[in-house]
């Protein structure tokens, strides 16, 4: 126990020591989450909107208004011909929606119950688009329900946007469980893999090996210090989450707690079984950044929704971990659901650390190979 | 009177408080194997960087190939061949690329490059390995392979920072013989070694303690000088001195 | 009584035969070098013997125990310097030497004693990062770190490559001190002049073993004649004697060529040759062979 604790002593001054990487390691967290909640938002503010209004009745006033009255648009032109319409992105910069109505918007509303407007996006910038005509759908659609419960019949305004649908209404909430996964793989899996690795690089592993420390001792003493990390990265994103980007966990919160340590874990026992797989330290480096960040970025669904990627890749990416975590996350975190709705992702991520600890401990020599 | 292609006259280097080359004055002739001997962190690899054009010196000045180092140091370089124990050939290209690469580094003309090329693979008994990768030869021809490459321009002076480490005794010889015969054509070597032997090669040794020459003459006047009976004696009187310990 | 003892081993990369054939005997108390270039299979053979690496085929005891079935009691019994210096750079010299006594079950304290000597010299600086040492220094800590347990048998892999002749000597005191306390000391290095301060060596080339004996042994088994010869230009004096048929073989060794001439050749007929060629200051003389001149001969012949 003694050799084992001396051990993870020694991991600590390591980290300690290299004061650089300490910094980057733990802060990391705070610039992501900063980066993610205010540079690249996607999220749209006061973005001008021109209309084409043919038929000029009470509903269609009504939507402009409510649409006007939202922080997210802003009217700045009504348009009179049908004509100016595919031109007037060209002539004006600013605007980066057009909405149009039918004629006879309201008539034909409340006589065939159904009517439509078309949500015209400016699609070189095909994420803010995507996210604009999803807001100005969402108003459209509550306006629906306002008039549904005014005339009681069964009525459809149509809304017709060939984009995608966003159905995150602020964009934080969906990059937060993101970030998450992403900053305890990077920490966990890359940081341990390259630890180990380095022993190796600079020869102490050979006198480790030769030694009667346990192979077993040094892998899990590797990883103490990573684990504790992860943990102070935990509060610190939970903190910034939930007091600077404004985001709460509505769910539960031990539940989220716990799930989170499962994923670090699981995370650490990768970067365990890189480093029986890498030699150098730049291919540590190569296999956990490349390897691993680069598809939890792509695959997980933080960035790209998993729901609209091809099968194939929908069936590559429920081999990420960070996949199941980031999934857990929302429902706990945002969707404010309880422990039973992430049993799924809880057993998915347990098979995972008990499948990578047993090929990691085989897979770990007592020799040099 | 023949003009030195080495020479400096009080050369200084100081990091911060720490004096790593303490007022050097020495002077080399063309042709000449010269020795250059110091224990761990006696300030041998500084001195060679400022010659070589990689430092400038706190003080002092110096000039080699006829260059001023500290005005000149982009034709000093342009006129200087280096090869060390730790850097010489890229591993993973072949024999014939690595020449290539390091003639055009020094701007030499393809045509020239190739006909040389072949001049010394045939000297080396190298023929046959054109197409090999560094990697794959033995560490004895890796090292004759990276001498031949760093005189491949032809250069004034060229500087051995250990070259031989680790080589077998045979090849050792066979690398000192290459070297004897580029100084019979004119180029000045500028060594450093470990092997107390290697210093009797040397047509003139200097051994450096504490950032100081402490002693520079021929190893036979040396060990006459320090009633030795050889190199390896006189290096250690030396250098038993030396108060400093630091690298 | 046998501390290491090797039979037959083996060891291949791929189509590189690094270790063939492999048997020596090393007695306790013994300070046995493994001589031989870079790539003569010195460190295959250390790892193989420190249980890091298995061999192909072949058997060996360290202490009594085979290497592969009792390979756990061998690592606590060992201290082991590998090639590379391979502290921890980051952490000062106390904290080094403190790691390495846990990892072996053991204190500073405990085994004081035994480092005293090698110790004591770095101790002034026992707060500084092992990173920061100059060479001969990390060598002394790498040297504590490997003996802080006490080990019966020490594997040191090429100690000296790099460090400057004082330092190797005073490294070469440590290790007369250490046979003196009963410690078995295998050490290899590519330094020949080392050789002599060996009980026994075996001379190494490619993975074969030379010659195995002491260093007087195999210099007395010397057979050619071997004279050392000068002048003033000693780069056409090379060529030259190199162009005379009745020399055998002819080397530089600093400031003289050794040579090694057919039986009925006098030292005369060499001065009137070399007189013919036009050389000055021409000194011929018997000399005894070094474990070089050994060296040299063996691996000729082994070549051809």
């Amino acid at each position: 126990m003694k050799q084992f604790l001396s051990f993870v002593k020694k991991e600590f001054f390591h980290i300690f020591r290299d004061t650089r990487t300490m910094m980057i390691i733990l802060g990391i967290p705070i610039i992501q989450m900063l980066l993610f909640g205010f540079a690249i938002t996607t999220e749209v503010r006061n973005v001008q909107v021109a209309v084409f209004d043919p038929s000029k009745d009470i509903s269609t006033e009504r939507i402009i208004n409510q649409l006007d009255a939202s922080n997210y648009f802003h009217i700045v032109q009504m348009l009179n011909n049908p004509d100016e319409i595919s031109t007037i992105f060209k002539k004006d910069h600013n605007i980066n929606l057009v909405v149009v109505f039918d004629e006879k918007f309201n008539e034909n509303l409340l006589h065939t119950g159904e009517a439509s407007i078309q949500l015209i996006a400016d699609a070189t910038d095909p994420n803010q688009a995507t996210t604009l005509s999803g807001y100005a759908t969402s108003i459209i659609n509550s306006y629906q329900q306002e008039l549904l419960q005014e005339y009681k019949i069964p009525i459809q305004i149509k809304p017709e946007v060939k984009m995608l649908y966003n159905p995150q209404i602020k964009s934080a909430y969906n990059f937060v469980p993101g970030v998450m996964g992403l900053i305890f793989m990077l920490i966990c899996a890359m940081m341990t893999s390259i630890s180990i690795v380095r022993e190796k690089e600079t020869g102490t592993m050979e006198i480790l090996l030769a030694s009667p420390m346990k192979p077993f001792y040094i892998i899990v003493a590797k990883a103490i210090p990573y684990f504790a990390i992860s943990i102070v990265n935990l509060t610190t994103i939970l903190l910034l989450s939930v007091y600077v980007l404004k985001v709460p966990v509505t769910g539960s919160f031990y539940s989220l707690i716990g799930i989170s340590l499962l994923f670090i874990m699981v995370a650490l026992s990768l970067g365990i079984f890189i480093s029986t797989v890498a030699q150098t330290q730049v291919a540590a480096m190569l296999v956990s950044g490349m390897g691993m960040i680069l598809p939890v970025m792509i695959l997980s669904g933080m960035i790209f929704p998993i729901e609209s990627m091809p099968v194939i890749l929908q069936w590559v990416s429920d081999i990420i971990p960070a996949k199941w975590y980031i999934s857990a996350v929302r429902k706990l975190m945002i969707q404010g659901l309880g422990i039973t709705a992430v049993y799924r992702e809880l057993v998915v991520l347990l098979g995972m650390l008990v499948f990578l600890v047993f090929v990691s401990l085989k897979n770990f020599k007592t020799r040099l190979n | 009177m023949k003009e030195p292609v080495i020479y400096t006259e009080n050369l200084t280097k100081k990091f911060g408080a720490f004096t790593a080359v303490d007022n050097i004055s020495f002077s080399v002739d063309k042709g000449e194997i010269f020795g250059f001997l110091g224990a761990n962190g006696a300030g041998k690899t500084t001195a060679m960087r400022m010659l070589c054009g990689l430092s400038h010196p706190t003080s002092g000045k110096g000039s080699v190939a006829g260059y001023d180092i500290l005005k000149e140091s982009e034709k000093v370089k342009k006129n200087i061949g280096y090869m060390s124990q730790k850097f010489s050939l890229y591993e993973d290209l072949k024999v014939w690329e690595n020449i290539r690469l390091f003639g055009g580094i020094y701007g030499m003309e393809s045509k020239r490059i190739a006909s040389k090329t072949d001049e010394i693979l045939d000297e080396l008994g190298f023929l046959a390995e054109r197409n090999t990768l560094v990697r794959e030869l033995p560490l004895g021809w890796k090292q004759k392979l990276a001498f031949s490459v760093s005189i491949f321009h032809e250069p004034k002076v060229v500087f051995l920072d250990e070259p031989t480490g680790g080589v077998d005794p045979v090849t050792r010889r066979q690398f000192w013989e290459l070297i004897y015969a580029a100084t019979d054509r004119g180029i000045t070597a500028f060594v450093t070694t470990h092997y107390m032997d290697e210093a009797e090669y040397c047509n003139r040794v200097s051994i450096m303690v504490d950032g100081k020459i402490e002693a520079l003459d021929t190893p036979k006047n040396l060990k006459l000088q320090f009633e030795a009976d050889s190199m390896d004696e006189v290096f250690q009187q030396l250098a038993r001195k030396a108060t400093r310990k630091g690298d | 009584m046998v501390a290491i003892s090797v039979q037959n081993i083996n060891k291949k990369y791929g189509n590189i035969q690094a270790l063939n054939n492999i048997s020596f005997d090393v007695q306790q108390g013994e300070i046995y070098g493994i001589i031989g270039p870079d790539g003569a299979g010195k460190t295959s053979l250390f790892r193989i013997l420190t249980t890091l690496l298995l061999a192909e085929s072949g058997t060996a005891t360290v202490d009594g125990l085979d290497i592969i079935k009792d390979y756990k009691q061998i690592r606590n019994r060992i201290g082991y310097m590998p090639g590379k210096f391979s502290l921890y750079q980051d952490l000062t010299v106390e904290e080094n030497l403190e790691f390495f006594a846990t990892v072996f079950n053991t204190t500073i304290k405990e085994n004081y004693d035994l480092i005293k000597d090698i110790y004591s010299q770095i101790e002034p600086f026992k707060d500084r990062r092992a990173g920061k040492l100059s060479g001969g220094m990390k060598q002394k800590l790498a040297l504590s770190c490997a003996l802080i347990h006490k080990p019966t048998v020490l594997f040191l892999d090429e100690p000296t490559t790099g460090v400057d002749p004082v330092s190797r000597k005073e490294f070469w005191e440590m290790l007369q001190n250490l046979k003196a306390q009963n410690i078995t000391i295998l050490v290899s290095t590519p330094y020949m002049d080392e050789a002599m301060l060996c009980d026994r060596i075996a001379l190494i080339q490619e993975g074969t073993f030379l010659q195995v004996d002491t260093p007087d042994n195999i210099i007395e088994l010397f057979t050619q004649i071997l004279w050392a010869v000068k002048s003033k230009e000693m780069f056409r004096l090379l060529n030259d004697l190199r162009g005379y048929d009745r020399i055998k073989t002819c080397f530089t060794f600093g400031e003289v060529h050794h040579i090694t001439v057919k039986e009925d050749l006098k030292m005369e007929d060499i001065r009137t040759y070399l007189i013919g060629k036009g050389h000055q200051d021409i000194d011929v003389y018997a000399i005894k062979p070094s474990i070089e001149d050994c060296y040299m001969q063996l691996a000729q012949k082994t070549k051809v």
